[in-house]
């Protein structure tokens, strides 16, 4: 845990998700899985058993036709920075096997450190720690399409969107090896972001000014998933829909006349 | 767990926990031995309680 | 045929018939203890548990075994600490039922863990900001001592016990009981406590989120009361189920009464702080993350109102009242509901801390998840209680474990040529033998 993330050296990587512009085409599910090694099983049915480092939601406002309205929501992991990097995950592990980086924001996760426990999954609101319940099993041949970044996991451990880090590492490799200081903006970018073929997702640093993130997660029509918390998630939503910025926290009932026409879809 | 662990820092929050942990086995480990080492003390020399 | 280790001055059942019955409690644990394997093989696919349910029934029974077997620290503080003398015929019980609650907690902690093979690190990696951490290291230290607490009864076996220097050994461990009793009280403290502290500490969960003093939520607190509450009602009736199985009288009332006098004043101020803290969860914590205390209990097919209802009332003021009242501490079947309320209420509240937590969608496009668990996650739950009636009856069989049971049941004097050690669990025999014959 570190303290709280000020100037423009230190980095809070992060999103900006445009919802109006996000078809549901699930481009950046797939990228992900692909760019991760993410693991999966023959028969996907049963959605509380598979892994999905980046899942989309579908909202519907639940009114009738002519006014129903949907919105496909991606949530990947939030990368909470609490108060003080005191993320609702990185606090409870038991083992240290997830961590907080002050460096870049970016919530990490150790997988041969992790025991298990799975504490870090039922402290997380967003359901976007994962377990895993099987060994990876691959189909013929598709081992050799495995991205040698990254390491699979072995069953019995968590797992999590880790904004592509291994991405941020060949980056800072590259510019050591030329002689310069800063990873540019378009040097990292997460396979999710760099997928989407509506550019809905942006990526980039939170805190600088140079990056497209800076100003877009300015937006008025912006907002994070479940702010109210306390959990300071580093994933920004833009939606020009009220009803949609409203679904993204709870409210009672003066505060949000529209929380219940707010369904899962 | 120790201090050569490379997770350990020697902040107050170490301190009083593995304090307190390290106290607690020191007080059972102190304990036991003086049990044990009395007892071996105690039946070298044939000594009767049979009174509790 | 081993009468020679079958304490003085009592009966127990012909061997065959002990026989008989571990064997089919046996049955029972070789189950559980297939399901144990098979989860450690095959890993927590065997389960129902899901990511929406990383912690499920076993979680809650570690919760349960840790509550209910708090009467063993309990009952320690009040006989050494603070001097109730009246205590010591059913502190040896207590001890017992403390350690077979730690020891399957243990057991099960084990089995949970996705990698049971990297179980120690959480000892040597620890994160002392975790209460999982917390709970792991005074669990398994406050173990050590229920240990120690139970190695001299078992050093008093009559065979064992004229080994000088078991004998010796037995005798120095009672003349220091205290401290390891303070001890175990201190560790109990933090461990019950950070049990509490393992669900109040979510602060991306609204329903088990609470806040308190310094780094301890007041779940912290609460779970460390309700165990030291209702540890003790565990201990009666668990006693009560023996003396009804073995149809003898083995704990003197006294005990028993001052036992559930002390618990039901601690069940009372219990209930008073969780009704206290219910209420402003209710009105003052859920509602500033936008939530009414009913978005918790409704819009699905289980966690009613009823439950906190339950929890508060059937099982908290009613069994309170009850043991603060002369009269009903000493109605016995007042007494038998009482401990049995009490006991259903802190397991109640231990589910509820933990699988109705998980069960809540925070999320607002989010659903209500609802589990039940597997067959093998239901088998290796009853192994504990298989092992804990073998380890109860092994114990009853062979050490010394109430003091007052000659004296609650005296022999009658047989005929020499009759003489053989012939008792049954449930008195079935007519004839009552000396053990020692």
């Amino acid at each position: 845990m570190g303290k709280e993330q000020k100037g423009p050296k230190t980095k809070r990587f992060g999103m900006v998700i445009d919802l109006d512009k996000c078809t549901g085409c699930g481009s950046c599910m797939v990228a992900c899985m692909a760019e991760n090694n993410v693991p999966f099983r023959k028969d996907e049915s049963n959605k509380f058993l598979s892994l999905t480092w980046l899942r989309i939601y579908k909202l519907t406002n639940g009114k009738p036709f002519p006014d129903t309205d949907i919105c496909y929501l991606p949530r990947p992991c939030m990368h909470c920075e609490g108060h003080g990097g005191h993320s609702p995950c990185v606090s409870v592990c038991p083992a240290v096997a997830t961590d907080y980086s002050d460096e870049t924001g970016i919530v990490s996760q150790i997988y041969t450190r992790c025991f298990g426990c799975r504490y870090c999954m039922a402290s997380c609101p967003y359901h976007a720690r994962y377990f895993n319940w099987w060994d990876p099993v691959w189909p013929d041949g598709m081992e050799k399409y495995l991205s040698p970044n990254v390491s699979p996991r072995m069953r019995g451990v968590v797992e999590k969107c880790s904004f592509c880090y291994h991405r941020y590492q060949l980056a800072k490799e590259r510019i050591f090896i030329e002689g310069r200081s800063e990873v540019e903006e378009d040097e990292y970018q997460t396979s999710c972001a760099q997928a989407c073929p509506a550019r809905a997702i942006t990526f980039g640093d939170l805190n600088n000014p140079k990056h497209a993130v800076y100003k877009k997660k300015k937006s008025p029509n912006g907002f994070r998933l479940l702010e109210r918390l306390g959990t300071n998630p580093k994933i920004y939503y833009v939606s020009s829909r009220e009803w949609v910025r409203r679904a993204g926290d709870n409210y009672l009932k003066g505060e949000g006349k529209l929380k219940e026409s707010v369904q899962h879809g | 767990m120790f201090p050569f662990n490379f997770e350990w820092i020697w902040d107050m929050s170490h301190v009083v926990f593995m304090g307190g942990l390290w106290y607690a086995l020191n007080i059972l480990g102190i304990g036991m031995t003086y049990c044990i080492v009395k007892a071996i003390l105690d039946a070298s020399k044939g000594k009767d309680n049979h009174n509790h | 045929m081993d009468s020679a280790l079958i304490p003085k001055g009592v009966k127990r059942c012909p061997l065959w018939q002990f026989a008989l019955f571990i064997g089919a409690v046996s049955a029972v644990l070789g189950w559980g203890v297939y399901a144990m394997l098979l989860c450690w093989f095959k890993g927590l696919n065997q389960t129902n548990m899901n990511d929406y349910y990383g912690f499920a029934l076993w979680i809650w029974a570690d919760l349960a075994v840790i509550a209910i077997g708090g009467g063993a620290f309990f009952t320690g503080l009040l006989k050494y600490i603070f001097g109730k003398d009246d205590l010591k015929n059913i502190i040896n019980y207590a001890v017992l039922i403390g350690f077979i609650c730690y020891s399957s907690a243990l057991l099960i902690l084990a089995i949970d863990i996705g990698q049971p093979l990297r179980g120690w690190f959480i000892f040597w990696h620890a994160n002392v900001h975790s209460m999982l951490t917390e709970v792991a290291f005074c669990l398994t230290c406050y173990f050590g001592v229920l240990t120690i607490e139970y190695i001299p009864l078992i050093l008093e076996n009559r065979q064992i016990d004229r080994v000088p220097f078991f004998h010796h050994l037995s005798h120095n461990m009672h003349e220091i009981m205290a401290v390891f009793a303070a001890t175990g009280a201190f560790l109990s403290f933090f461990h019950q406590g950070s049990l509490g502290g393992v669900a109040g500490v979510l602060f991306g969960r609204p329903f088990a989120f609470r806040e308190g003093l310094l780094v301890w939520p007041w779940t912290f607190f609460l779970f460390t009361w309700s165990a030291a509450a209702c540890g003790p009602c565990f201990t009666i009736l668990v006693t009560k189920i023996t003396e009804a199985v073995t149809r003898k009288k083995l704990v003197k009332d006294n005990a028993i009464e001052l036992l559930a006098k002390i618990s039901g004043w601690m069940i009372l101020t219990y209930i008073i702080a969780k009704t206290i803290d219910t209420w402003y969860w209710a009105k003052v914590l859920a509602p500033s993350k936008g939530l009414t205390m009913m978005d918790f209990y409704s819009n699905n097919p289980l966690y009613g109102i009823w439950i906190l209802i339950t929890e508060i009332v059937i099982c908290g003021f009613v069994p309170a009242f009850i043991l603060i009242t002369k009269k009903g501490r000493k109605n016995s079947l007042a007494l038998w509901i009482a401990v049995t309320l009490a006991v259903v209420g802190v397991c109640l509240n231990r589910w509820v801390m933990v699988l109705q937590v998980l069960a809540i969608p925070v999320m607002t496009f989010d659903i209500w998840a609802m589990y039940f668990p597997s067959w093998q996650e239901i088998a290796t739950t009853i192994l504990p209680v298989a092992y804990g009636i073998i380890l109860i009856a092994l114990s009853y069989r062979y050490l010394p474990v109430f003091p007052n049971e000659a004296e609650l049941n005296p022999l009658e004097p047989l005929p020499v040529e009759d003489q053989e050690p012939s008792e049954l669990l449930g008195d079935q025999e007519r004839e009552l033998i000396p053990a020692e014959a």
